[in-house]
């Protein structure tokens, strides 16, 4: 709800300590002896609490994996999951609690909970990877091109970012929604314009650092030509911290297309979506707080588990085990 | 001489703020030529409103349709500099009343969660940075969730539970300190818990540092050193956190008016859509904009003044 | 048994201030001190049963290189061993109080008040957040019970006392805004704020050129009065050596030699001691090796510098290039100058002059109209002190930067000019190694994807490159085992070894070391140090030596050159240079060293080196 797609945790970590000068450094630390602030340094938990974290973060994460396949399933197959029509009206059974044709219950219209539940997989997925995927395709391609080039290159395309970001994301979907009509292709195309600038952000701050490196300099040193050395060295490390950015914003994408979808803005009625039946249920809050619950759990389990999956990855690709 | 590097700083960031704006007042202009048909028409609400004709020719009129796009350009920025946001079709008055009629509560929202955001995510770092990793973790794992609950769910969690089970605060309305509660929750606890995220690695960094062991040296205890050192340099990450507060206030005060059925800029922009009241979404926006250019320029000057 | 020193001493303690240690107790008593830390589920002893003392008026100097326990050792004197450390021992008294068993509480009643700490690279370890005022005066709001007013003119006289000019203006500064040299002076005025009876200083003078290096020295020296007593933890033998009465000798935990300095530094006993003195580099270890490392095993791939043309080891000076393509694939990579005679120079630098805008966009020249040249197969070492500029000398011989003013050529032609053509293989001709390598490896590469990068681009791919690389980490003495190592599993000698070896790789005439060895411990410096000489000789490799290490300088160079302030004040051959230096500044260099024999009292002849 806050910021739909922007996740402060995708900024550029900060800039290591200050280089070394020229000047003496301290001799390098070859064994384990603590150096710097003793504080921290040997302050390891016991062998057992750190098996314990071990096995719980291993167990989280496949979890995750688990459950993240069970929806792609869903949103692709949904009839493998369910017989019940999700838009049919069984006329009588409306608020009716969990039965065996019902195993979720049936809504204020009398439609199948679950089968809603399962066929608004589609959409909210869909909205998810549709709006990353534009998030992420313009973005390291504005990024990408404001890192390579000169300062005003650089500053143009950042300018014309930050104009984006000036926006709030959900206020600017409603302008495109505004424009073109609600829907969930629109929702789409607003939750990813406004992904955007943050991965435009994070590529353009890692293509700067990554031109600057010295092991750039050296591979020219080498001998080899600016092309191989920017196919082989910078491309790869620039986009290096994407990689679970991507599945980060997946689980904001979800969720803010589920925002937009509870104002009436994106799947429009009676199609099932998770924020729209939040929405409706909403009404029935008291009488069958379920209703609510239900969606509301999907969405949370859903932004939950492909966070869970990002961050797996940016500690295993910043060289850190699980545990 | 400080007061002239000040000065140029200030003068950047201006000129950075005023381009910004002035790029999402084009954002706008084209959001308002892309719509689908005549622009009057859709001004004025669609056929559906059924605007009278001499009401069209007076909207075209006024915003030069009829003239070539550059001539409209320099129209819309002339009024725009004038304070002339266009009317609203729905509400019969000027955008720029209805936005100031609706400014209070959203206001008042805003600098609560603010405040409330800030000082809580400070709090939760300071207390919890350089404890080791099994607080580390757990702090991770309760900011994880927390972040990743969409707001408007939380909302309505909070609701559930302290308004229907628990009567003990209101669940609707702006009347007085007690219907600010529920709200501000909602809002702050995703703000902060994606504070704490970034604060406390920062937090850990700055404690490893040399200079918190030469406090220490010095006959320094722990708690001392995170309020005396290491709190100062939490600024940092907090000031280059603003635009992303700033934007998730504004953002998310939309979802959270809806929720908790407050008054707000964020119920305007929202029935503004529905209603495909143009003018009046546009207006909006680009009130946003300039809040969080104002913003992030106001914290700009603020942290160089402070910055050694 | 004292030091004989120039300046009076003014003391940590005013006489007669508080009540005298009674007769000649020692002021820090330790007696088996073991401290051990529980990391990843074992148990690590990183001190292992250390006993000593330190009486009134003297200077005790702990020695060791890092991973010793010197460090550790020293914060246990004041209860900050570490997080989750265990601290055993028979005895732990210091500053007159048994120290075992204190709570946190009573340790901070002693930090500061009765122990003073001075730890190294002021920049780093005063808060950069805050004035310099404002740091000296922690310890005194503390402790002290002095009102504001009071505070602040204690602060200024002991800004003095440390021997900042100018204090008033001083304290309101923050401490980038200092030199080095005077952040280290408010850093100790900050040890010393509250009188402290024991002054601890762990590698005060580390990050410090060696100029100021000394005065800090002479400043720690001379705040021992008759009733304090000075602790001082180094890696650096030499630098303890000017003011230490004793030394303790540290290795892997322990104390393998202690006792009266002279003893120490003139005959020591322990092989470990021996092997710490025979390794400092000097004018007086030229031609002979520093570590008991043997000779790097020769014949590799002679066959590629054959290729590349430089003369094979032993070969008379100005031999002809042989052939230029090679055998076994291996593309010709040296600098084959137009008319290459024994004189041209490999690597020359004419009039150069350059400028930099700092963040203040103020330009700043940072060399002056420097002339270089450096002849195939002759070591030229660049000294001075930071901001000489000689980095930047450095990096436009390597054709990486260009001069504002001046012609950087390489092999008698411009870099500029090479040919589109010869542009690779000149490049290749001349390699880089810096101070840190960490950086100039590809974070994702495994070391032998490191190596292999050089290797393909002079045609050698598959399986060779693979035995190339082999060969090449057996050359550096490195196991093949590390091909499968990342750069940041390695240390840092290890990675030096990995970044000379991928210079090899590809041949080169010229290497150009910046600082390589600096961040290097002195046992590993000095085997990095025998490479060098190892690969100078085999394969004869010229050299852009780079330090502001005169020791290092003086061991490894044919020609010296002196840089200061950007500018060259004295060139020539080092025997030359380093005996009988003509400028002020070189003998103002040479006087700074640190030298080992350095109590045998004052008035030494200017020029010698021990």
């Amino acid at each position: 709800m806050t910021s739909l797609v922007s996740d402060p945790t995708l900024l550029p970590s900060p800039p290591d300590a200050a280089g070394t000068a020229p000047v003496p450094a301290p001799p390098s630390a070859a064994v384990t002896a603590p150096a710097g602030t003793p504080e921290t340094a040997g302050r390891a938990a016991s062998p057992r609490r750190r098996a314990w974290r071990g096995a719980a973060a291993r167990i989280t994460v496949s979890l995750s994996g688990v459950f993240l396949l069970a929806l792609l399933v869903a949103a692709l197959f949904p009839g493998l999951l369910t017989r019940q029509d999700p838009v049919a009206v069984t006329l009588g059974v409306p608020l009716s609690p969990p039965s065996a044709g019902h195993p979720l219950g049936t809504d204020e219209a009398g439609r199948d909970v679950f089968s809603r539940l399962v066929h608004g997989a589609g959409a909210s997925l869909g909205i998810g990877f549709g709006a990353t995927l534009i998030a992420v395709v313009g973005g390291a391609l504005v990024g990408l091109i404001a890192g390579l080039g000169n300062r005003l290159v650089d500053g143009f395309f950042m300018r014309a970012v930050d104009c984006l970001v000036a926006v709030p994301d959900l206020l600017l979907a409603m302008i495109v929604i505004t424009v073109s009509g609600a829907g969930v292709v629109t929702a789409l195309v607003a939750v990813g314009v406004a992904g955007i600038p943050s991965v435009a952000r994070i590529v353009r701050a890692q293509t700067h650092q990554v031109r600057v490196s010295p092991y750039i300099e050296a591979a020219r040193i080498l001998g080899l030509s600016r092309t191989t050395v920017a196919l082989r060295h910078v491309l790869p490390n620039a986009f290096r911290p994407l990689i679970p950015a991507v599945a980060l914003r997946i689980g904001g994408a979800i969720g803010a297309g589920a925002g937009l979808s509870f104002l009436g803005l994106g799947a429009q009625p009676p199609r099932p979506e998770w924020g729209a039946m939040i929405s409706t249920g909403r009404n029935f809050l008291v009488n069958d707080p379920l209703l609510v619950l239900w969606p509301a759990l999907a969405i949370t389990l859903t932004v939950l588990a492909t966070g869970t999956l990002g961050r797996a990855l940016k500690r295993r690709l910043e060289g850190r085990d699980l545990a | 001489m400080r007061a002239l590097a000040l000065g140029r700083v200030v003068a950047r960031r201006a000129l950075s703020g005023v381009l910004v704006l002035w790029g999402a007042a084009t954002i706008t202009f084209a959001a308002l030529h892309t719509v689908k048909g005549d622009p009057a028409l859709v001004l004025m609400g669609g056929e559906e409103a059924n605007p009278s004709p001499e009401a069209l020719a007076a909207v075209r009129e006024e915003y030069g349709f009829d003239k070539p796009l550059w001539v409209q350009y320099g129209i819309y920025f002339s009024r725009l500099l004038h304070g002339n946001l266009g009317d609203s079709y729905q509400q019969h008055r000027s955008v720029l009343s209805a936005i100031g009629i609706q400014l209070g509560p959203t206001i008042v929202l805003a600098l609560s969660t603010a405040v409330v955001a800030v000082v809580l995510a400070l709090a939760v770092a300071l207390a919890t940075a350089g404890r080791g990793p099994t607080v580390a973790g757990a702090v991770n794992a309760v900011t994880t969730v927390l972040s990743s609950v969409p707001g408007f769910v939380l909302g309505i969690a909070l609701l559930f539970v302290f308004s229907a089970l628990l009567p003990i605060l209101p669940s609707a309305g702006n009347a007085g300190a007690a219907s600010l509660v529920l709200p501000v929750v909602t809002l702050a606890l995703p703000i902060a818990a994606h504070l704490v995220q970034v604060l406390q690695p920062e937090l850990d960094e700055v404690l490893e540092q040399p200079f918190i062991l030469t406090a220490r040296t010095r006959g320094a205890s722990v708690a001392s050193t995170k309020i005396r050192h290491a709190l100062r340099h939490c600024l940092m990450p907090i000031a280059t956190m603003t635009g992303f507060v700033v934007a998730g206030l504004l953002g998310g005060a939309v979802l959270v008016e809806t929720v908790f059925s407050r008054q707000g800029l964020g119920r305007l922009a929202t029935a503004a859509v529905s209603n495909q009241d143009l003018s009046l979404v546009l207006g909006v926006v680009l009130f946003a904009a300039l809040v969080f250019v104002l913003v992030n320029l106001a914290v700009d000057v603020v942290y160089s003044l402070l910055d050694p | 048994m004292s030091t004989v020193l120039s300046e009076p001493r003014n003391g940590l303690r005013d006489a007669g201030a508080r009540d005298a240690t009674p007769g000649n107790a020692p002021l820090v008593e330790v007696d088996g001190l073991s401290v051990s830390f529980t990391t990843a589920g074992s148990r690590l002893t990183v001190v292992k049963d250390v006993s000593f003392s330190i009486r009134p008026g003297t200077v005790l100097a702990l020695v060791g290189e890092s991973g010793s326990g010197k460090s550790v050792t020293s914060r246990s004197l004041i209860g900050l061993a570490g997080a989750g450390a265990r601290v055993e021992a028979r005895t732990l008294k210091v500053a007159g109080r048994d120290a075992l068993g204190l709570s946190e509480k009573q340790w901070r009643g002693v930090r500061g008040k009765d122990v003073g700490f001075v730890l190294q690279d002021a920049l780093a370890s005063l808060d950069h957040l805050r004035r310099v005022g404002a740091e000296v005066e922690e310890p005194l709001r503390l402790h002290s019970g002095l009102t504001r007013a009071q505070r602040a003119e204690r602060v200024l006289e002991l800004l003095g006392r440390a021997g900042i000019p100018d204090p008033a203006s001083r304290v309101r500064q923050y401490p980038h805004q200092l030199s080095g040299g005077l952040r280290q002076r408010a850093l100790i005025a900050s040890a010393i704020a509250n009188t402290p009876r024991v002054l601890i200083a762990d590698e005060p003078t580390t990050a410090l050129d060696a100029t100021v290096a000394a005065q800090i020295l002479r400043l720690l020296g001379g705040l021992v009065g008759e009733e304090g007593a000075l602790l001082m933890v180094s890696h650096d033998l030499a630098a303890v050596a000017s003011i230490a009465d004793r030394i303790a000798v540290m290795n892997d935990g322990r104390i393998v030699e202690e006792g009266p300095a002279e003893a120490v530094l003139q005959d020591p006993q322990d092989p470990y001691t021996k092997r710490l003195l025979a390794a400092v580099p000097s004018l007086a270890s030229r031609g002979r090796r520093l570590s008991d490392e043997p000779p790097a095993a020769s014949g590799w791939a002679a066959s590629a510098w054959v290729a590349a043309g430089t003369p094979a080891p032993g070969a008379a000076e100005g031999s002809a290039t042989a052939t230029p393509r090679a055998e076994g694939g291996h593309a010709a990579s040296g600098i084959e100058a137009a008319g290459d005679a024994a004189g041209a120079a490999l690597l020359e630098l004419r009039g150069v002059s350059k400028s930099f805008r700092g963040f203040d966009s103020v330009t700043r020249p940072v060399l002056r109209d420097v002339s270089l040249r450096l002849h195939r197969g002759e070591t030229l070492g660049v000294v001075g002190e930071s901001g000489s500029g000689k980095t930047t000398a450095a990096r436009i011989a390597l054709g990486v930067e260009a001069a504002d003013e001046g012609l950087a050529l390489v092999g008698g032609v411009p870099w500029a000019d090479v040919p589109r053509a010869e542009r690779e293989r000149v490049r290749r001709g001349v390699q880089l190694i810096s101070q840190d390598p960490l950086g100039s490896f590809d974070p994702r590469y495994t070391v032998g994807k490191v190596l292999a990068e050089p290797l393909a681009a002079v045609g050698v791919r598959g399986a060779a490159a693979r035995l190339r690389a082999a060969e090449l980490l057996d050359l550096v003495r490195l196991p093949v085992s590390t091909l499968e190592r990342r750069s940041l599993q390695l240390s840092g000698g290890q990675r030096q070894r990995v970044a000379i070896a991928r210079a090899l790789a590809v041949a080169p005439s010229v290497i150009v070391a910046d600082e390589p060895v600096s961040a290097l411990d002195v046992s590993v410096q000095a085997q990095i140090l025998d490479l060098f000489a190892d690969v100078r000789r085999e394969y004869g490799v010229a050299s852009l030596f780079i330090s502001h290490d005169l020791g290092v300088i003086n061991h490894v160079s044919d020609r010296v050159m002196v840089l200061s302030g950007g500018e060259v004040v004295e060139s020539g051959g080092a025997e030359d240079v380093l005996r009988h230096p003509q400028h002020p500044y070189t003998r103002e260099l040479l006087a700074a060293i640190p030298r080992l024999d350095a109590r045998r009292g004052a008035g030494e002849p200017e020029g010698r080196i021990s």
